[in-house]
């Protein structure tokens, strides 16, 4: 991929970049915040982030969790009013608030989703990278076999595979559907494969510089060279697939709750929210299947333009920001 | 040149080894074909484990595998555990709809995002471009059933209340063979494909287009004299072009595939939906039949567009 030659040209564009400007020098962090900054869609789409989670946060201190699951029948498919803001569903539980506690759902699917694929996306590829020969042939033979099936016929069959038997799970004193963990699971293991590529690329380059060889003759150890240097000095690239990963993640989990493979009921997420509003959509229950759609889209934009923003940032050579 | 193409059948092969035996073990072990028969009076034990035997299993895994790799090396693919019928011709049968739905997608794709983003970018920072930018963010960051479901309550339900010309849903029965009923069922489909896939398309295709304006080349054609359409279309645009080859070469074997979401919300009877519906009652020579297809179509087309891109674009050789 195109970050790997640049992110390695970035100690030499840096220096350069110094010399031009007669000011005080500006450290690479330094830098990044600059070119982000004057990345004004992605200061948009970072601030709407931010202004969701807020709104999430006041909203789950301001409605305890009960309300998200109180069914009240008289009040059945109600459309919005001033006690039901985003109407009800079809067993009369308030929309407004399980969009806020889906929301937690769906953020925390979509963050430990993304964990998982980008530790496994920087393993195999920093493995294979780093120890090379058969090692690196079959990870990434293996990474290119992920990649050929369709993926959501790998996330069908992954899930019916982990899916057998889900049970209840109780965190943080709160209890939730299994299905949570099978998602999160599902979605980390079939996207990890992108930044295995790119991890590997960057290793492939950075393995070889000087640093990386004072490092072995001084003896450090294998693990201690990986996380040391060749993990830190290939972030950027991690961080940005990690951002956009975030939005993919939870474009994924709606797909997952859509097809019915995903968090069952009664806890809510944005996708099986829609998922539900479905079968009521054609009787006029709108308001079921717009809120959560408009909450998804808003979040997955955000999340996309942040992203977008981080890899110009990232990017050494995009001076043009500057 | 010779040894590239042999290394990369190897390559190929062994990937498409690693694909069937993961495909294998993830749909033999998480789908019990046995189960239909779990709550059914009538069946015995010993029902049960004749029907077992004569599908082949109460073999052990490894065994089952290499049976199911062999049959399917010669071309059989097994016989669907529900419908009976050989799972070969099932796909037969499908292939042709998905791909009269995904080619006509397909190539309104290519158009709709060619216009888009030669438009964004030529008029780049206009009213425009980022109207263009901005709906194609907006339609990246969409599931695309969300297009879906909102053209179903537009343009089947609420037209047919309001008794103007309705699109049909799809859940209706109708003849594939009458190409009018054809067009009506494809319009809505199509249409969601294309806002989502342009979306992403017209961004990346406004990014390189403005990538290689930039370049000395255009420069030296723009000094030369030439008016703006030849340095466009005769330099630019060209160059321009040829990422989005590799891109959409990727793509076509996923149209074998089919669009699983778009199939399962206007009920089309393609591939994406034989597979939704087969791997939910655990059908798995269905599941791996379709499975196996597919990539096979990725990874052979992978190697064939990494050939045609060296007879598009001479600076890059095989290696």
């Amino acid at each position: 991929m195109a970050d790997t030659s640049e992110l390695v040209n970035s100690s030499s564009n840096v220096k350069s970049l110094k010399a031009d400007e007669a000011k005080a020098p500006l450290t690479p962090s330094q830098l990044i915040w600059r070119r982000f900054r004057k990345h004004r869609m992605a200061v948009v789409g970072g601030i709407g982030a931010v202004i969701l989670i807020l709104f999430i946060i006041i909203g789950s201190i301001v409605y305890p969790e009960t309300r998200a699951n109180e069914t009240d029948l008289k009040q059945r498919l109600a459309g919005p009013s001033s006690t039901h803001w985003f109407g009800t569903d079809s067993v009369g539980r308030d929309v407004f608030i399980r969009i806020i506690y889906g929301g937690q759902i769906s953020l925390f699917i979509g963050l430990l989703a993304v964990a998982v694929s980008v530790s496994l996306g920087t393993l195999v590829g920093g493995v294979a990278a780093y120890y090379g020969g058969w090692v690196d042939s079959v990870m990434m033979r293996f990474t290119e076999a992920m990649l050929a099936i369709p993926s959501l016929f790998l996330l069908i069959v992954l899930a019916k595979f982990i899916g057998r038997e889900v049970g209840q799970v109780v965190i943080l004193g709160r209890t939730f559907s299994g299905s949570i963990g099978i998602v999160i699971l599902v979605i980390g293991l079939t996207s990890w494969m992108y930044l295995a590529r790119i991890v590997r690329a960057n290793v492939l380059s950075i393995k070889e510089l000087d640093y990386v060889s004072a490092s072995r003759a001084l003896g450090a150890s294998d693990v201690r060279i990986f996380f040391k240097h060749l993990v830190p000095n290939t972030l950027g690239p991690i961080i940005v697939s990690s951002t956009l990963g975030l939005a993919g993640a939870i474009l994924t989990e709606a797909y997952v709750s859509f097809l019915g493979l995903g968090v069952q009921q009664p806890t809510s997420t944005w996708g099986n929210m829609m998922q539900q509003a479905q079968s009521f959509l054609i009787r006029g229950a709108w308001w079921m299947w717009v809120f959560p759609s408009v909450f998804i889209v808003f979040i997955i934009l955000c999340v996309n333009l942040l992203g977008d923003g981080l890899r110009d940032a990232f990017d050494p050579r995009s001076n043009r920001h500057l | 040149m010779w040894s590239y193409l042999v290394r990369r059948f190897v390559q190929a092969i062994f990937i498409l080894f690693i694909i069937t035996m993961l495909c294998f073990v993830l749909t033999r072990l998480s789908s019990d074909p046995m189960a239909q028969y779990a709550n059914k009076p009538g069946i015995s034990a010993a029902d049960k484990e004749r029907i077992a035997q004569s599908l082949g299993l109460d073999k052990p895994m490894p065994v089952q595998y290499v049976r199911w790799l062999g049959l399917a090396l010669q071309g059989d693919l097994g016989n669907s555990f529900f419908s009976k019928q050989p799972v070969l011709d099932m796909i037969k049968q499908r292939l042709p709809m998905t791909l009269v739905l995904m080619i006509t997608a397909e190539i309104f794709i290519i158009l709709v995002s060619l216009v888009l983003g030669l438009v964004a970018a030529v008029k780049q920072y206009s009213f425009v471009d980022n109207l263009i930018t901005t709906l194609s963010f907006i339609g990246f960051s969409m599931p695309i059933f969300f297009i879906a479901l909102g053209c179903i309550m537009l343009f089947a339900v609420k037209f047919k209340q309001w008794g103007l010309p309705y699109l049909p849903t799809g859940a209706d029965i109708w003849n594939p063979k009458d190409p009018v009923e054809m067009i009506r069922h494809l319009v809505m489909p199509v249409f969601c494909l294309v806002a989502i896939q342009t979306a992403g398309y017209s961004r990346f295709l406004r990014t390189s287009i403005l990538e290689v304006l930039g370049l000395d080349y255009v420069r030296t054609a723009r000094a030369k004299g030439l008016t703006e359409r030849v340095t466009l279309y005769k330099h630019a645009f060209r160059n321009a072009i040829l990422p989005f080859v590799t891109i959409i070469g990727l793509d076509i074997p996923f149209l074998m595939g089919g669009a699983l979401v778009t199939e399962s919300v206007f009920t089309w009877p393609g591939m994406g939906r034989l597979f939704w519906e087969y791997a939910g009652r655990g059908d798995y020579p269905v599941v791996l039949g379709v499975l196996l297809l597919t990539s096979t179509g990725v990874v052979f087309f992978t190697i064939i567009v990494d050939l045609l891109y060296t007879v598009i674009d001479p600076r890059i050789r095989l290696s």
